[in-house]
């Protein structure tokens, strides 16, 4: 009998938590939100799964919603591109949803916590549909549900900290900006083709074939919003505030997922359908999002070694980190989009860790998390300390560890492309990245006070070292990371040779 | 006892060690005597190793594939089986030492230092049998991470501050340097593996060589070579069983036999003979030779002095390599030994001399010298042989390096060496003179600190005694370095 239901299964896991969320909005229980998020998400974790397997056999999957064909219809694609985001976003959501309920309970006044897990699906059907969309204007639609999603978990963090208001707001109307841009592009991309579905638009766009200022307007602005969006640099500053004010569970969520999810469209829009204009793409490639990159992986680290509060450090850190990711996505082959996509699978990994162990601390320390506040934490919390340690070593790209495999591959796309200046950057960011970091590790371990040992909530260290375990998994045996990522460079970049 | 047993067991008995020390750490004695028993056994297991190798014996592990071309595995080469006899047989005196330093100075948290000082033997050991370069790298990185918190032991605004500066350039030139010249090499080998020859000749253009080289020079900033030195005069702020052991032994002698090892395994003596790519390299390190001597004899803290002495014995060693002559390889590979040796008996001396007078200053010695006869007579003797005076081990070293920039028809080079060891002479004998010459009014308490009198009697006899045994360890070398 399930059969009827995993035939729909690229629908059902974005409608599912979407619909589920409805009805969790008004529960007034403290623990049944919770775990009707948790069965919602097995089960997507479940068709996510599922779909793997489709794949597997396939190799591609055009969901069409209500039998409408695709030019008029609404239709999901799942290739080899996406479906290992797909099942990295599914188990993720999965472990951070397991962690956040102690947090959540912690921060929130628990009769929120209905609207808070509501809001929580919310996000999490609207990321994964930006994930599978076939659509342009679909995706706006996607951007904006998941931004209101966001803002408004961000803005319960108000009860922690007042700032989280503006944080909140500050996203929304950054946030706001950014979609506008996207929509004016996709408005004339409609009005000079017609289609809003992304295969048809390249069919249709074919017929201009040397080009229009219309279209490459359009472009631009589509590419402007969706850098707002993805926290590319200088584009970014919605960022750290949103990062860091937002209670602590949705933190994890929004560091490790939400701005790769739109990288991940972004990288896709530039390769599937812009390809038709190489001069275009490379000049945007070349003298945008190349330099950009640049700048964010250098000032994204500088200014990360300057902050105080931790959770702003870890958000600059996911500037710089971003940059990392977009200088691959602009390499223009199949090294670098691999490399890319290799990173954006191990960061939201380490970040979700750093950030879920930081989050911890915030509970535990009753009050934002310092510098100053942390000392001697290494002793007092040894557990969480620990898996934090190691998280932030896989930050700086230590051997053994999937932040070394991000760094290796980035490192051979750079030198097969010969950028030896970006090499050099690199290096030396990464080499900065241990003086913030070593800020962290010597406040809790080499500080002159001493604690005894507390004990430890393992609802919240287990999922935290679930993450921290995969980290070094994924340092030892990188197989599965990279073959997701060469399978999605191979669909992307086969598009580019032809 | 198969081969490959012998290698997991001997990485592993540090940490074992270390695991112990925390078990017991209610117990001192208890807690202090893993450190000796470790070296016992990783004495052994070394010695059976260096005998193994003299044999053509093979001793390989390999655990799991990192990346392509590239393993998690251990080999033991004939350049790892000294370096490992070495670290191994000092680390046993040394805890020894530890006890009666740590002790008699009072120092706080020993448990967390010997914790961290077997874990530092543990890397220095992983590094000597590591089986390509990535995995040397992983374990010299965990060498600077865990040697941290030994060097801000105290705990105190200055500890602490040369701690940072300690970690931030072994580590930071690590990343900028060090890996990218690995990545470089995988990317135009395929693989990092040792190989007797090297790998890189054919497949590595040779005009960038003197780059890569560089590179790994700056980048291996354990080997201490100027301008990458500050850390090793900031680490000294350390108690005087880590200058001892791991700064004058396992950590500086970790980096310059990493570089050995690249040149002798990675780059190749002939290819770098054939392309000179390492020639500027002779002359860079013949001015830290000299620099660092002048700046020794500056300097009136005595573990200052030996530390500046270090930094110009170390690069004795990377003029060696940079050589790449069979026999100036051989000198820089006896030089690990000789000074490690030598180098060991002065802080010994220096710490022995701090524990039981309290005096670190050179000018304070008036009249020690009968007041501690042991403690400067073994200094003597630790000072004549890094001198290279026979019938001490340190003129074989001295001798071959010498030989071998005459070979390489580098005068200049061997007149340098001559005019190095006369600086030598004055500052490394000067407080001995101080010591037995002029008298001191000042009357100074002495505290009885036995265990650290005999460590450095021992290691300085070992200076004269192993001078007419140094065939036994120039057979490993000569094996290996064949052009």
């Amino acid at each position: 009998m399930f059969d009827i239901f995993l035939d729909d299964a690229p629908a059902l896991v974005v409608v599912l938590p979407l619909l589920i969320s409805a009805i969790i909005a008004f529960m007034p229980s403290k623990i049944w939100p919770w775990i009707i998020s948790i069965i919602t998400l097995f089960l997507h974790l479940f068709l996510s799964l599922h779909l793997l397997k489709e794949i597997s056999v396939s190799g591609l999957i055009i969901y069409e919603f209500g039998n409408w064909e695709p030019p008029w219809g609404i239709s999901f694609k799942i290739d080899g591109v996406n479906i290992g985001l797909q099942l990295l976003f599914s188990i993720f959501v999965l472990v951070s949803t397991f962690y956040s309920r102690k947090i959540f309970l912690n921060e929130i006044d628990y009769r929120d916590s209905g609207k808070a897990y509501s809001l929580w699906l919310l996000a999490v059907g609207s990321l994964n549909g930006i994930i599978l969309t076939n659509d342009i204007f679909n995706l706006f639609v996607f951007l904006e549900i998941s931004a209101l999603a966001s803002i408004s978990l961000i803005a319960l963090g108000a009860g922690q900290n007042r700032k989280a208001l503006l944080a909140a707001f500050n996203y929304l109307i950054i946030g706001a900006i950014g979609a506008t841009f996207y929509v004016i592009g996709v408005g004339f991309a409609y009005a000079m083709t017609g289609t809003l579905n992304m295969n048809d638009l390249v069919i249709q766009l074919a017929q201009y074939s040397d080009g229009q200022l219309a279209i490459f307007a359009g472009m631009s602005f589509m590419l402007i919003g969706l850098m707002v969006k993805a926290a590319i640099f200088p584009v970014h500053i919605w960022l750290p505030p949103a990062y860091s004010y937002a209670p602590s569970a949705f933190s994890t969520l929004l560091a490790a997922l939400a701005t790769k999810t739109i990288l991940y469209f972004f990288v896709r829009l530039l390769y599937e359908v812009f390809i038709i204009y190489p001069s275009y793409l490379s000049l945007f490639l070349d003298f945008v999002l190349y330099p950009l990159s640049l700048l964010a992986i250098f000032i994204g680290t500088v200014i990360a070694i300057y902050q105080d509060d931790i959770k702003k450090l870890l958000a600059f850190s996911s500037i710089a980190q971003i940059g990392y990711i977009t200088l691959a996505f602009s390499l223009k082959d199949h090294s670098g989009v691999a490399s890319g996509f290799v990173h954006i699978l191990n960061h939201a990994l380490i970040k979700g860790g750093l950030f879920m162990a930081v989050g911890y601390f915030a509970i535990l320390y009753k009050d934002r998390v310092t510098l100053n506040s942390l000392k001697g934490f290494g002793y007092k919390y040894p557990i969480t300390s620990f898996a934090l340690l190691i998280c932030g070593l896989s930050l700086i790209g230590l051997p053994l560890t999937n932040g070394f495999i991000s760094k290796l591959y980035l490192f051979q796309a750079l030198y097969t492309n010969q950028m030896y200046f970006s090499i050099a950057l690199v290096a030396v960011s990464s080499a900065l990245a241990v003086v913030y970091f070593w800020k962290i590790v010597e406040q809790m371990w080499f500080s002159e006070i001493k604690f005894k040992s507390e004990k430890e909530d393992a609802y919240i260290y287990l999922p935290i070292w679930i993450v921290t375990i995969s980290i070094i998994i994924f340092g030892i045996y990188s197989t599965p990371i990279i073959e997701f990522s060469n399978l999605s460079a191979d669909y992307l970049i086969s598009g580019y040779q032809n | 006892m198969s081969n490959s047993f012998l290698i997991i067991l001997g990485i592993i008995t540090p940490l074992f060690a270390a695991l112990f020390s925390y078990v017991c750490r209610y117990n001192n004695n208890l807690r202090d005597s893993f450190g000796i028993i470790g070296g016992l056994i990783t004495f052994v297991i070394s010695l059976k190793i260096f005998h193994g190798i003299q044999n053509n014996e093979v001793y390989q592990i390999t655990f799991f594939t990192l990346f392509d071309g590239v393993d998690f595995a251990f080999k033991v080469s004939a350049l790892g089986s000294i370096f490992s006899l070495v670290a191994s047989s000092l680390w046993i005196l040394a805890s020894i030492y530890t006890i009666g330093y740590m002790r008699g100075a009072g120092e706080k948290n020993q448990t967390r230092f010997v914790i961290f000082y077997s874990i530092a033997i543990h890397a220095a050991l992983a590094i000597a049998w590591s089986g390509n370069l990535l995995v040397l790298f992983i374990f010299y990185e965990i060498l600077t991470f865990s040697t941290f918190p030994l060097v801000g032991h105290k705990q105190n605004a200055e500890s602490q501050s040369a701690g940072r500066l300690y970690l931030s350039i072994l580590v930071g030139t690590s990343l900028i340097f060090f890996l990218p010249a690995i990545f470089w090499i995988w990317l135009k080998t395929g693989t990092l593996d040792f190989q007797d020859g090297g790998i890189l000749m054919n497949k590595f253009p040779a005009e960038y060589l003197s780059f890569l080289i560089a590179m790994l020079v700056f980048g291996i900033g354990k080997a201490a070579i100027m301008p990458i030195h500050r850390w090793l005069p900031a680490a000294m702020v350390a108690p005087t069983p880590v200058s001892a052991l791991l700064h004058a032994v396992a950590v500086v002698k970790a980096g310059v036999f990493s570089f050995l090892v690249v040149v002798v395994y990675i780059v190749g003596p002939d290819f770098l003979l054939q392309t000179k790519s390492s020639d500027w390299l002779v002359w860079l390190a013949c001015f830290t030779i000299m620099a660092s001597s002048i700046i020794a004899i500056t300097k009136d803290d005595l573990k200052a002095r030996l530390a500046y002495s270090t930094i110009s014995q170390l690069s004795y060693i990377i003029l060696g390599a940079a050589l790449a002559s069979s026999l100036a390889l051989k000198g820089a590979s006896f030089h690990i030994i000789t000074h490690a040796l030598g180098k060991i008996t002065l802080f010994f001396c220096a710490g022995a001399i701090y524990v039981t007078a309290h005096i670190k200053k050179v000018s304070d010695l008036k009249g020690m010298g009968y007041k501690l006869p042991l403690i400067f007579f073994a200094y003597t003797l630790g000072a004549l042989s890094i001198i290279g005076v026979p019938p001490f081990i340190g003129s074989w070293s001295k001798f071959y390096l010498i030989m071998g920039s005459i070979e390489r028809e580098f005068i200049i080079v061997a007149i340098i060496l001559g005019i190095s060891s006369l600086l030598n002479i004055y500052y490394l004998l000067q407080p001995v003179v101080i010591g037995f010459t002029q008298n001191s009014k000042k009357e100074i308490k002495l505290i009885k600190a036995p265990l650290t009198v005999w460590p450095p009697l021992i290691t300085g006899l070992g200076c004269l005694v192993f001078f007419f045994y140094a065939n036994y360890f120039l057979n490993n070398i000569s094996g290996v370095i064949v052009n």
